[in-house]
């Protein structure tokens, strides 16, 4: 061999002070600490104070649809790297780590189901997978739940949690916002309703679009529901910020959402809404 | 990437370019020797350089504003304010005017020249009140039949504590269903920045045109490098990487036609740039004007719900 080579990895330049240390089964408002078939148990909510941990779209699903009534769809569905884009690694690594990590081909669940009877659409999103980022393929899924809604002529239930918009898409995760948006005028159109449950956190390109246009739409409390998220808002604007900014709670005040559902409330809750407009 | 697939790659890009019915339909001849250069410079914008460049042309202090364009290019202009609930945003102008012989409505953000009128309009950076009253403009649009023309220059929607309480979100997301509702013919451009949910929110149409030097990104290349690269200072890497110029949009299909500027860019003769922008804006209504309203909508959603790139 005429040259020696090193493998090196350079991750940041200006390295983050370390990620918040805490076990993820510790809750980070009271401390409490549980095993994870203790959270299974509680909905993945703190016994002690009622935080809401982040819940997997699986379990989700699970919880929300009739016994072995979820059928998924779009299943080959998945993202491409139009861009070739590469940050500190490539986008496609990105996207395989994700996929491993989480057991999941993208950010969002979509199939047909029924709750407490009713035949629905479920569209769920899982924040593990990028941030729940949306970019094609989100869109894209997302547009066929719309549709598969459509042609059973059955109502939409959306469960949000994201990021925003995949930047390693590019402008075309960017697009996925009118995108998403045409395809739920499509369903609303059908004159069939969509109802959006917000969870942490729902912001930028998601809440910005689909999101917003559940005919009912509830939030998770505590969920962090802005466009732009405080850390930016304090940097680009060094306005002082109120305690709950952003939260469900402020958004429910100034008119941006019908209720903050807890989730244990959260089926009867669905149940009810869908039984009104069956 | 090798040389040779360079230039495989960016020959496909011409003749993707050559196909184009804003360039192909230059019927002069005196168009062909400025459709060459235009293509040359098209050509010499594939480059990371010239990516940024772009990104710099695109915000320069001198490049023509929406108001710029309207004195240039609409007769009896008759500009709305407010939103009808708040307040009205500068940042976000709205008005009635005659473009070609026909009433038209127009939306467009708005940036200020001097330092009092930057902060009065809020750097074009509207609020959701100026979403409202793009809103309520489309509104009027579609009950008198006038097309609609937006013009979209922003860095992004404003990121401030009141924007968010009065519901920013909602209010782009509301803004692009209105769009998405309308049986009008909609041609929008994209005269600057396109930046984010701040301008795709008024960016929902029939014909989406950009012009040569502006952008259009999903987050500007300083917010992209901090948040990727975690340091802002690696901007023109990440603007590199999203490609926010008007080659790659039109490659991508996210925007219909490239309307040229003037050499070296629109800042340096705003009449011509105006001359251009109008005769762009006039044959994409001439295209799409003729089509009955329902079946505009139609496509208008098709197109957008055929965005993406996935497998």
């Amino acid at each position: 061999m005429s040259e020696a080579r090193f493998e090196v990895q350079v991750e940041h330049r200006h390295a983050p002070p370390p990620a918040d240390t805490k076990h993820p089964n510790t809750c980070p408002k009271c401390g409490s600490h549980y095993r994870d078939d203790e959270l299974a148990e509680t909905l993945w909510v703190c016994g002690h104070c009622g935080h809401h941990f982040p819940m997997r779209a699986r379990d989700r699903i699970a919880w929300y649809a009739d016994p072995d009534t979820f059928v998924e769809e779009a299943t080959d569905v998945r993202s491409e790297d139009p861009l070739d884009f590469f940050d500190l690694r490539p986008y496609t690594e990105r996207l395989a780590e994700a996929e491993l990590n989480t057991g999941l081909g993208e950010a969002i669940v979509v199939g047909q189901a029924s709750l407490d009877g009713h035949p629905i659409e479920l569209a769920v999103m899982d924040f593990a997978f990028m941030g729940g980022s949306m970019g094609s393929a989100v869109g894209e899924k997302f547009s066929r739940a719309c549709d598969s809604a459509t042609e059973r002529g059955v109502p939409l239930v959306t469960v949000t949690s994201s990021g925003g918009a995949r930047m390693q898409e590019g402008i075309l995760s960017l697009m996925q916002m009118p995108k998403t948006v045409c395809a739920v005028e499509d369903l609303h159109d059908a004159r069939l309703p969509m109802i959006t449950v917000m969870t942490h956190p729902t912001t930028a390109g998601v809440l910005a679009s689909f999101a917003s246009l559940g005919d009912v739409t509830v939030a998770e409390p505590g969920a962090l529901i802005a466009f732009t998220g405080p850390r930016v808002v304090q940097q680009t604007t060094r306005e002082k910020l109120p305690e709950d900014f952003g939260l469900a709670e402020q958004n429910l005040r100034f008119g941006h959402l019908d209720a903050i559902v807890p989730r244990g409330e959260q089926r009867p809750y669905l149940a009810r809404v869908l039984r009104l407009f069956a | 990437m090798s040389n040779t697939e360079h230039e495989i790659n960016l020959r496909q890009r011409l003749s993707s370019l050559s196909r184009l019915p804003r360039l192909r339909g230059a019927r002069l001849d005196a168009e062909a020797s400025r459709l060459e250069q235009q293509l040359e410079r098209l050509k010499q914008d594939t480059t990371d350089e010239g990516i940024w460049r772009s990104v710099e042309l695109a915000r320069h202090p001198d490049r023509p504003y929406t108001l710029d364009y309207v004195a240039r290019i609409l007769d009896d202009w008759v500009e709305l304010h407010g939103d009808r609930g708040r307040a009205d945003d500068g940042a976000l102008v709205a008005g009635l005017g005659r473009l070609d012989g026909r009433t038209v409505a127009l939306v467009g953000h708005q940036k200020g020249r001097d330092v009092k009128e930057r902060l009065d309009r809020q750097f074009g950076m509207a609020y959701p009140e100026g979403y409202q009253k793009a809103i309520r403009v489309f509104d009027l649009a579609e009950r008198f039949g006038f097309p609609v023309v937006s013009l979209v220059d922003t860095p992004g929607a404003y990121p401030g504590v009141a924007a968010e309480q009065h519901g920013q979100g909602g209010a782009i997301a509301r803004s692009q269903a209105a769009m998405a509702r309308l049986t009008v013919p909609t041609v929008a451009c994209i005269i600057g920045e396109g930046g984010s949910g701040g301008a795709v929110a008024i960016a929902v149409a029939d014909r989406v045109l950009m012009q040569e030097h502006a952008i259009y990104s999903v987050i500007t290349p300083e917010g992209c490098a901090a948040i990727l690269w975690r340091d802002a200072a690696e901007a023109k890497k990440a603007a590199a990487a999203f490609k926010p110029d008007a080659l790659h949009c039109l490659e991508l299909g996210v925007v219909d036609a490239v309307v040229p500027e003037p050499p070296g860019g629109a800042q340096n003769d705003h009449d011509e740039a105006a001359r251009l922008l109008r005769a762009g804006l006039v044959e994409a209504l001439e295209e799409i004007e003729d089509t009955p309203g329902e079946e505009l909508r139609r496509r208008r959603r098709a197109k957008f719900r055929g965005m993406g790139v996935y497998a």
